[in-house]
């Protein structure tokens, strides 16, 4: 083992742990403030369930060894995850980092589903989304599965994460179906300040996504670290143009935009591509994602928070340019179209579609088999008045007038079970 | 002339808003305010402390018309307000003494009456 790969990897665990939070003030911003509290929960909640759900079972299926399609059942319940090395860190480390990414995936899934989602249906959905359909794909690609040995490149999630939820968020957007308001009313974001807080924390912590990634402090992680600085300055610069042209203006939500889209295209490729093709993919990738939204905008796919059009296509252009820009002149490993590979790309699109496919199809069994059981809306009434009071029993923003304290002793019975209760009818 | 004074649900603003403007009522005012109308008080929590919260989130829309506004002024907010349940809120109507418009200094009926949109706009 090797204290600096230890020093680095034990920071690269804290800055992935941080893009959850991060990536609750990005979404909490962009929703109407009587959703704002919710918003932010679905992100924040992953971090218990989820990592929990990782520890007791999901690491296993991941990284547990065993086939093609998922992990053996070796390491469930953490049984023979100890300190010993796993390349050059502890495993036990290896396993939490790796908590992280499963961590972030799920939470990225809320932001098609926002404002009406159950709370209790979205904990139940991501618990068994991570198990079911993001410990396999992992392990497709990381864990030794079938499409890591089909040469697919995948340097830290373009598609084990971005792709993986955006297909979830694609799916779980049409089952539950639009939000009661949308394309009726015009929703706007309660708080464009936070989302640009989000940005910048989840910036931050992609250095421990993509350099991280690289599993030791080493040239590579440098490289991917590097790229990580570069490819979302170049999306910036490109979307800045792009919104220039087309409306005269630069907007604030879409230079938040802009830097998530920069940096889950070069997610995949970080650790493969020199710094000149980072700006290339950066600067490329902005287009199709910049069409996505404007597109998206006029259909009736209520993809509240744009999960598809910034991770989905994104996170697609991110693999394909993976295949056409790797580079063994700078990381030593594998090589793209540019370098003379050109089946590279051909791999790249197939480990897309195959995870497009199978995360589609099993996100859309479980919401069904959820839907079976409980319900996955809220009512339209509740719709109305906001999830914060009604499923969390909080406001986000209260100025406490009118607010009057509840006895412990009238306060006990029943209620848990409504979240309403009937006036007691005092003079007021 | 009356003034039309409503208090509605934040949650039906835009509907009402909507409605306001298809019955062509063009001048209108909106405050935030909070109230209690006999409804069901909310429950919330914070750490170990349990309120109730008796003062509920509405709107209230003042609205200044001529006579033969006031009733599809009133129609429109009944209609797209209502949700049925208590504290969906009031629409009141109170006879005016005066108005004035600012800008012209016109008086009355005069100042309630919109004037034409300009014609470059």
């Amino acid at each position: 083992m090797n204290t600096s790969d230890i020093a680095w990897m034990l920071i690269s665990t804290a800055l992935v742990l941080l893009m959850t939070p991060a990536l609750a003030l990005f979404y909490g911003g962009m929703v109407r403030s009587k959703n704002a509290l919710n918003t932010m929960m679905m992100s924040f909640v992953a971090l218990g369930p989820v990592a929990v759900a990782w520890a007791l079972a999901g690491y296993s299926l991941a990284f547990g060894g065993g086939g093609r399609f998922a992990g053996a059942l070796q390491y469930v319940g953490l049984r023979g995850v100890g300190l010993e090395a796993h390349g050059t860190i502890p495993h036990l480390l290896f396993m939490a980092y790796q908590g992280t990414f499963a961590v972030i995936t799920a939470a990225l899934i809320s932001g098609a589903v926002v404002e009406r989602l159950r709370f209790g249906s979205y904990l139940t959905f991501i618990v068994l989304w991570t198990l079911g359909v993001y410990a396999p794909v992992a392990h497709w690609v990381w864990g030794g599965g079938f499409l890591a040995g089909d040469g697919a490149l995948d340097f830290a999630g373009g598609a084990v994460v971005h792709v993986n939820a955006a297909a979830a968020a694609l799916v779980a957007a049409l089952v539950v179906g639009p939000r009661r308001d949308y394309g009726r009313h015009a929703m706007l974001p309660h708080s464009v300040p936070l989302t640009l807080l989000g940005t910048g924390l989840l910036w931050f912590g992609w250095f421990g996504f993509n350099a991280g990634s690289a599993l030791g402090a080493n040239p590579t992680a440098a490289l991917a670290f590097v790229n990580t600085f570069l490819a979302p300055a170049a999306t910036l610069a490109t979307w800045t143009l792009l919104d220039l042209t087309r409306g005269g203006r630069v907007t604030a939500i879409g230079a938040a935009t802009a830097i998530v889209v920069g940096l889950v295209v070069i997610t995949p490729a970080a650790g493969y591509v020199g710094p000149g093709a980072a700006l290339a993919m950066g600067a490329l990738g902005a287009i199709p994602s910049y069409l996505a939204l404007i597109l998206r905008a006029r259909t009736r796919l209520d993809d509240s928070l744009d999960v598809v059009a910034a991770h989905g296509t994104g996170g697609a252009a991110g693999a394909l340019l993976t295949g056409v820009f790797a580079d063994p002149a700078w990381s030593g490993g594998p090589s793209g179209m540019i370098a003379g590979h050109g089946a590279q790309l051909g791999i790249q699109a197939y480990s897309v579609l195959i995870v497009l496919a199978y995360s589609g199809v099993a996100t859309f069994v479980i919401l069904k088999a959820i839907a079976a059981v409980m319900p996955l809306r809220i009512g339209s009434r509740v719709e109305g008045v906001g999830m914060d009071v009604t499923e969390h029993g909080e406001e986000a923003y209260t100025t406490g007038d009118g607010a009057i304290l509840v006895t412990p002793a009238e306060a006990a019975p029943g209620r848990r079970s409504s979240p309403v209760v009937a006036s007691s009818g005092g003079a007021l | 002339m009356k003034l039309i004074v409503a208090i509605v649900r934040p949650e039906q603003l835009s509907d009402v808003l909507e409605a306001l403007f298809h019955a062509e009522v063009r001048g209108l005012t909106i405050s935030r305010v909070q109230g209690h109308g006999g409804e069901m008080e909310q429950v919330e929590n914070y750490r170990g402390t349990t309120v109730k919260m008796a003062l509920a989130e509405k709107v209230r829309l003042e609205i200044g018309v001529s006579n033969h506004f006031v009733q599809p002024t009133v129609d429109a907010i009944l209609g797209a307000a209502r949700t049925g349940e208590v504290g969906d809120g009031k629409i009141m109507v109170l006879p005016i003494e005066r108005i004035y418009r600012i800008r012209t200094g016109e008086q009355d009926q005069d100042a309630v009456t919109p004037v034409p949109m300009h014609p470059d706009s």
